[in-house]
């Protein structure tokens, strides 16, 4: 498996960025889903290129520390290892490209050969590098994952406040802890995992606060009882979280951080069933450092940049339309895993492999549905997976009163440091009805991380007050990370739309 | 047994080639293979840039890249994902102020 760019034959063909060859296909993204479908489509015969931000492979789920920390049980910190080691073994055995530390800001139809793509990176740990790379290939299987959904309160931006999923994965990569006493709170089944991985790897966590009720699940059984493993995986947490004496508290949250340069403490407050906080209920709890989430957001940059329609969630996220076999409505490119709408591993899993049978059949002009066992039990196994996720994530969407947690001061665009009282003047003095037009009036969502972090939230404050979830727009973000000019300029292709198209800056 | 629990015993980590970076200044021990942020936090840092607006402190908080929280200045480069960035042997990593570029004047 050659590793990086320059390991591959014919790179190096100067149109300013470096160009790589043709391959038959190109997958964004080396979590589960991109690796299941690369390695299932390598093994018929495609040759692939697995482009990944990271320096190593697995995604957010599969985080490890890089070998350089020596750990002999990195599955002590995982679920479902043995399905990624098995992985590994078959990518180390293809000759599929793994281009680590590649970060694709676009994927464009190539100018000059019709039905191929051009999937440009820039490259280094952080995009910082200064090559810029293209890769053209026949077809595009994006998996690019998601990140989280934050929900804003009076003192999330204190440091020792994280992303639950970001706790996990600084614990995952880099062996550390934002303290020794760690609250985690949000709403999800991440919340559990992160709870139970936190505890084993030595921090107290007085408090998991879950602004859902779990009773929630006794309502859809059905959907429950087709999925014993994952009960069973719910089981494993609950029963971690008991051994380290781990409190949940359900239909809670905490609506206010304490303390000046760093968290001290957080006040838990209790919500009734529409999540409005019941006055006079708060409650605090000392901490050191505070894990929180409200699940994930389909990362889509990319697709939407390409066209990909888009279709609403269960939990009020927009996620790619898919057909029967995993691809987008841009014919050519394909999207598996929470691209597709937020599922857990097992999907990304399956919808991977499903992907990678349907390109390989594609690009060789045969038909794949129907006859063949592995897609049929594949698709068998993701309506199951899906009817799961959507019975999931109707147990913990967030409920409409959240907003009356938030003050005036309370800051909710991170970047551009945005109050809620600023936000709700746009709407109730300006008449923004919108989360682009309250953008356009206080720069909430136009700072660095680009409404990655405040989107849900303003979308939420800019709707009409009878809208019960806002419809979010979908992502339009031209660049889907940051890049030099220097890296647009040494495309030299003025002609070409991945130059014209892009834009020269985050002025949407 | 709880006492002496930590992520490191629990992946059964050999970490014995620690190396030094510094954090405005002060010497900081970083393991290979850890980021820029993770270094920090081991060392109990959990701030390292101060906002455009407030001057509030900040530091790592979405953990994958995509919040721009962490951002720090690196041997002199501002504007560095500290939770991607891979620490290296002498780094020197400086609380970013605001956009991080006051001293070019712009």
């Amino acid at each position: 498996m050659p590793n990086s760019a320059s390991d591959a034959p014919g790179s190096g063909t100067g149109d300013g960025a470096e160009c790589g060859p043709e391959y038959d296909l190109a997958v964004i993204g080396a979590g589960p889903a991109g690796l299941a479908g690369a390695v299932a489509a390598s093994e018929l015969g495609l040759s692939v290129a697995l482009l990944d931000a990271s320096g190593q492979p697995g995604g957010q789920y599969y985080r490890h520390p890089s070998p350089a920390l020596g750990a002999t049980r990195p599955e002590a910190l995982h679920h479902n290892w043995p399905a990624f080691a098995d992985l590994l073994r078959r990518l180390a055995a293809t000759e599929v490209s793994h281009l680590a530390g590649h970060h694709v800001w676009t994927v464009v139809p190539a100018a000059d050969a019709a039905g191929a793509w051009d999937v440009h990176a820039v490259t280094g740990a952080d995009g910082d590098g200064d090559r810029p790379v293209r890769v053209r290939a026949r077809a595009v299987l994006l998996a690019t994952g998601a990140y989280e959904r934050q929900l804003p309160f009076s003192g999330w931006t204190l440091p020792g406040v994280m992303g639950a999923g970001g706790a996990q994965a600084m614990l995952k990569s880099g062996l550390v802890l934002p303290g020794r006493r760690v609250v985690v709170a949000g709403s999800g089944p991440l919340l559990l995992a992160v709870a139970a991985s936190l505890a084993a790897a030595g921090a107290r966590v007085p408090a998991v606060v879950e602004a859902s009720d779990y009773l929630g699940y006794a309502r859809r059984p059905g959907a429950l009882l087709s999925q014993p493993d994952k009960l069973v995986e719910a089981a494993v947490h609950g029963a971690a979280l008991l051994r380290h004496r781990v409190r949940l508290r359900t239909r809670s949250a905490v609506t206010q951080v304490h303390g000046s340069d760093r968290v001290e403490a957080v006040t838990v407050s209790r919500l009734d069933r529409r999540w409005r906080p019941v006055r006079g209920s708060g409650r605090r709890i000392a901490c050191e450092a505070l894990a929180v989430g409200h699940g994930l957001v389909p990362q889509l940059e990319l697709a939407v940049g390409l066209g990909c329609t888009t279709r609403r969630t269960v939990d009020g996220t927009q996620a790619l339309a898919l057909g029967a076999l995993q691809e987008t409505s841009v014919s050519g490119v394909w999207a598996a895993g929470e691209t597709g709408g937020v599922g857990g591993v097992q999907l990304a899993l399956t919808e991977g492999e499903l992907a990678g049978l349907a390109i390989a059949a594609r690009l060789r002009g045969r038909a794949v549905a129907g006859e063949n066992r592995r897609v049929r039990e594949l698709r068998r196994r993701r309506a199951r997976l899906r009817a799961f996720a959507d019975a999931m994530a109707a147990v913990h969407a967030p409920g409409p009163g959240w907003p009356q947690w938030l003050d005036d001061a309370t800051e909710v665009c991170r970047c551009e440091e945005v109050t809620a009282g600023r936000i709700r003047e746009a709407v109730a003095d300006y008449g923004a009805r919108d989360a682009r037009t309250v953008k356009l009036l206080t720069r909430a969502g136009m700072g660095w991380c680009q409404g990655r972090m405040c989107g849900a939230a303003v979308a939420c404050l800019a709707a009409p007050a009878q809208a019960a979830q806002p419809e979010p727009p979908p992502e339009r973000r031209p660049l889907a990370v940051p890049l030099r000019l220097g890296a647009l300029a040494a495309l030299n292709e003025p002609d070409s739309p991945g130059a014209a198209g892009a834009g020269l800056g985050p002025t949407d | 047994m709880a006492r002496d629990r930590s992520p490191a015993a629990l992946v059964g980590a050999a970490t014995d080639d620690a190396f030094e970076i510094t954090f405005d200044g002060r010497p900081v021990t970083a393991l290979p293979g850890q980021s820029v942020a993770a270094a920090l936090w081991a060392a109990g840092i959990l701030a390292w840039r101060r906002t455009r607006v407030g001057g509030r402190p900040r530091g790592a908080f979405c953990g994958i890249g995509q919040c721009y929280d962490c951002l720090a200045t690196v041997n002199g480069r501002p504007n560095r994902r500290a939770c991607l960035l891979p620490a290296r042997p002498g780094d020197t990593v400086t609380t970013q102020e605001g956009h991080g570029h006051a001293e070019l004047g712009v």
